[in-house]
C-alpha cells in the first residue's frame, strides 16, 4: 500500500498534478467590519421597535378568528328534517393516513330510521390523539356527512377525553329539524335527499 | 462636613437599619430588573412580555420567586457537597456586600437623625467594591467545579476568565477617576463631580471603557459565554435547582444594579441631579436625590438590555482578543494621557503648553492611523488554478470543472 502511495505522490509531483484533496479556492475581497454609523443601525432598530405595536394575541382573553377553512374538529352534518346524512359507508376510515377514524355501519329499519336509505352510521369514534387534520376524510365523503369546523381548542386532560363518539361530533338541530329516529320525508327517496329537495321536517314525521 | 464625617455620626441602630434598607433595596429592584428586562425585551421583539401575575405583570418575577423556593432541591451524586452549597452562598453575599459603599442619596433625615443613604463611606471604597464583585467570581468558579460536571466546569472557566480579563480593563478606566477626583472614596468622587462636571464628559474614553467592562464582568449579553445557552447549557448553574438557583439569579441581577450604582457614582454625578435641576435636590427633604439615583442607575439597565436586545452572543476567542488587544491597551494609553494632562494642570503649566500637548496627541494620533490604512494589505484576487482532474469519479468541487466520469486508464 505505502509503496502504492509513494508512487502515487511522485508521479503527481513529475506530473505538476495538484493533490485533489487541496481544495482549489479564489480570495475574494473581504467587507471589513463596517462603518460604525452602519453598526448603529441595528441598535436603532430594536429602539424604534419598542413603539410599534406589538403582535401578541391575548388567547385567552381574545380569540383571533381563524381562517374561514381552518380544519378544526369534525361535524356529521344532518339533513335539512334532522336525519344524519352518515350513511356508514367507511369511506372515511379508510382514506384516513392516520387511522384516527373507527365507524360500525348500521341498517336503518322502519322503527330505527336514522339516515335516509338503507344504512347509518351506527357507531362513529374520531380519536384526536391521533387526527392530523389533513381533511382527507372530508374529501372521501360521498354524502357531505362530514365536514370541519373551525373549533381548535381540542386540549384534554385524559386520553380518552380527547375520542369522540357520534353524540360529540353530530351538528346541533336547528330550526325545522327533527331528532332521528323518524320517517323519511313522505314521497322522498334518498335520492331526493341527496339533491336537496328536502327543505323541512314534515309534519307526519313527528309520528312515532 | 464630608459624608464620611456625616456617617461617622450614625447610633448602632440606624447602621443596622440602614443595612436592612440596602438589602431590601436590593432585593425590591432585583424583582423589578426582572420585569423590567422582560417587558423591555418583549417590546423590542413585538411581544407584550410577563402581565398576567398582579398589575401589567408586576408580580411575575415575585412569583417565579416563589416557585423556585417551592422546587425540589437537587444536589448531583457527582457533586462536591460543601462547595456545591457555599458557591452560591459566596456569589449573592458578595454582590449585596458592593452596595454597602453606594451613595444613594444626599443629606437625609433618617428616623430623626441626618445622615446619608450611604451604609459606611470607606476612604477606598471603589477598591472595596472591585475586591468583593472579583470574591463573588468565586462563586461562580466553584460552582462550577464542584458540579462534577462538564458544562458547569467549562462555563466556570470561562466566566473566570472573562472576569478577570475585563476586571483589568475596568480597573484601568477608573485609574483615570481617581486621578481626576483625588480620591478613591464613593462620596468624594461624587462630590468631585458636583464641585466640576460629570466624569462622563471629561472622560469619555474611560466611561466608554468601564460601560462595556462591566457588560463583560457580569457575564451579560452579548458577553454571556459563561452561560451561554447554545453552547453549555447553562453554563456553571447547569446542575443548580431550587433555592440555590434563585441565590445565582439573584446575584447575577444585584450584580448588574451594583455595577450600573457604581457606573453612575463615578461618571454620572451620582445622586446629583442633572445640572440645571438642582433645585429638585431639596424636595421630600432630600429623597427626592434617591430619585435621580434610581434613574440613572435605570439608564444604564435600559443600556444592559438594549444591548441584549441587539447584538448576538461574541464568539470566544473575539471577545478575548477584544478585551486584551483593543480595551487593555486603549485604557492604559488613555490614563497616560489623562496623568500628563493631570500633571500639567496641578504644577499651573500655562493653557499653551495644554493645548500644544492635546493638539500634538492629535496629530500623532492621525499619523499612526494614516501609515495603517496605507499598510492595510490590499487583499488580491487569484486566478483559479485548473482543476485537478483525477481519474476517478469524485464529486465536483465548487469552482472546479466537472469531470469526466467515464475516464479511466
Amino acid at each position: 500500500m505505502t509503496d502504492f502511495n509513494e508512487k502515487m505522490d511522485v508521479e503527481k509531483r513529475n506530473s505538476g498534478q495538484a493533490d485533489i484533496n487541496s481544495v482549489p479556492f479564489i480570495e475574494v475581497e473581504q467587507p471589513g467590519p463596517a462603518p460604525l454609523a452602519q453598526q448603529a443601525k441595528g441598535f436603532w432598530v430594536t429602539f424604534s421597535t419598542m413603539f410599534k405595536k406589538n403582535q401578541t394575541v391575548q388567547y385567552p382573553d381574545v380569540k383571533a378568528p381563524t381562517q374561514p377553512r381552518f380544519h378544526g374538529r369534525h361535524q356529521l352534518n344532518r339533513h335539512p328534517d334532522g336525519l344524519e346524512k352518515c350513511i356508514g359507508c367507511e369511506l372515511c376510515a379508510w382514506a384516513c393516513p392516520a387511522d384516527a377514524i373507527y365507524v360500525e355501519g348500521g341498517n336503518n329499519t322502519p322503527g330505527n330510521q336514522m339516515s335516509p336509505g338503507e344504512r347509518h352510521g351506527a357507531v362513529y369514534q374520531i380519536n384526536y390523539l391521533r387526527c392530523i387534520f389533513c381533511g382527507l376524510c372530508v374529501e372521501a365523503c360521498p354524502t357531505r356527512a362530514l365536514t370541519m369546523t373551525n373549533e381548535y381548542e381540542l386540549a384534554d386532560d385524559k386520553r380518552e377525553k380527547l375520542i369522540f363518539e357520534k353524540e360529540d361530533l353530530l351538528a346541533p338541530l336547528r330550526q325545522g329539524m327533527l331528532a332521528p329516529p323518524h320517517p323519511m320525508y313522505p314521497g322522498m327517496t334518498d335520492t331526493n335527499y341527496y339533491n336537496g329537495d328536502v327543505k323541512e321536517a314534515h309534519p307526519s314525521q313527528a309520528e312515532k | 462636613m464630608t459624608t464620611a464625617q456625616l456617617l461617622g455620626n450614625d447610633p448602632g441602630w440606624l447602621i443596622a437599619v440602614k443595612a436592612v434598607l440596602v438589602f431590601a433595596i436590593c432585593v425590591v429592584s432585583t424583582l423589578m430588573a426582572v420585569w423590567t428586562e422582560r417587558r423591555v425585551l418583549a417590546k423590542m421583539q413585538l411581544r407584550t412580555g410577563p402581565n398576567r401575575v398582579g398589575p401589567a405583570g408586576l408580580l411575575q418575577s415575585l412569583s417565579d420567586g416563589v416557585k423556585l423556593a417551592l422546587k425540589e432541591d437537587i444536589i448531583p451524586a457527582a457533586a462536591d457537597k460543601v462547595v456545591f452549597i457555599i458557591a452560591p452562598i459566596i456569589a449573592t453575599a458578595m454582590c449585596f456586600m458592593a452596595f454597602a459603599v453606594i451613595p444613594m442619596t444626599g443629606v437625609v433625615s433618617l428616623f430623626g437623625h441626618k445622615t446619608a443613604l450611604q451604609l459606611t463611606d470607606l476612604p477606598v471604597g471603589v477598591l472595596y467594591i472591585l475586591a468583593v464583585t472579583s470574591i463573588g467570581v468565586y462563586g461562580v468558579v466553584l460552582a462550577g467545579w464542584s458540579s462534577g460536571s462538564t458544562y458547569p466546569l467549562l462555563g466556570g472557566l470561562r466566566s473566570s476568565a472573562q472576569v478577570i480579563s475585563y476586571e483589568v480593563a475596568m480597573g484601568l478606566s477608573l485609574v483615570a477617576v481617581f486621578i481626576y477626583a483625588g480620591s478613591m472614596s464613593t462620596s468624594d468622587i461624587v462630590a468631585s463631580q458636583h464641585q466640576h462636571i460629570w466624569n462622563a464628559v471629561v472622560l469619555f474614553p474611560s466611561f466608554v471603557i468601564y460601560v462595556i467592562s462591566m457588560v463583560g464582568e457580569t457575564n451579560r449579553a452579548p458577553f454571556d459565554l459563561a452561560e451561554a445557552e447554545g453552547e453549555l447549557v447553562g453554563g456553571f448553574h447547569t446542575e443548580y435547582s431550587s433555592l440555590k438557583f434563585a441565590l445565582f439569579f439573584l446575584a447575577e441581577y444585584v450584580n448588574i444594579i451594583a455595577v450600573s450604582a457604581l457606573a453612575t457614582t463615578l461618571f454620572l454625578g451620582g445622586y446629583h441631579a442633572l445640572p440645571g435641576l438642582g433645585f429638585t435636590e431639596q424636595w421630600f427633604g432630600g429623597w427626592f436625590t434617591f430619585i435621580w439615583f434610581l434613574l440613572k442607575v435605570n439608564f444604564f439597565f435600559f443600556i444592559f438590555m438594549w444591548l441584549r436586545g441587539s447584538l448576538p452572543r461574541l464568539r470566544y476567542d473575539q471577545f478575548m482578543k477584544f478585551g486584551w488587544k483593543v480595551l487593555i491597551p486603549v485604557s492604559l494609553v488613555w490614563i497616560l494621557i489623562v496623568a500628563t494632562l493631570r500633571v500639567l494642570q496641578q504644577q499651573n503649566a500655562p493653557r499653551v503648553a495644554i493645548i500644544a500637548f492635546a493638539a500634538g496627541l492629535v496629530i500623532i494620533v492621525m499619523a499612526i492611523s494614516s501609515v495603517f490604512e496605507r499598510n492595510k494589505q490590499k487583499i488580491r484576487t487569484t486566478d483559479l488554478p485548473e482543476g485537478a482532474t483525477p481519474n476517478f469519479p469524485v464529486p465536483s468541487l465548487p469552482n472546479v470543472q466537472s469531470i469526466n466520469v467515464s475516464g479511466g486508464n
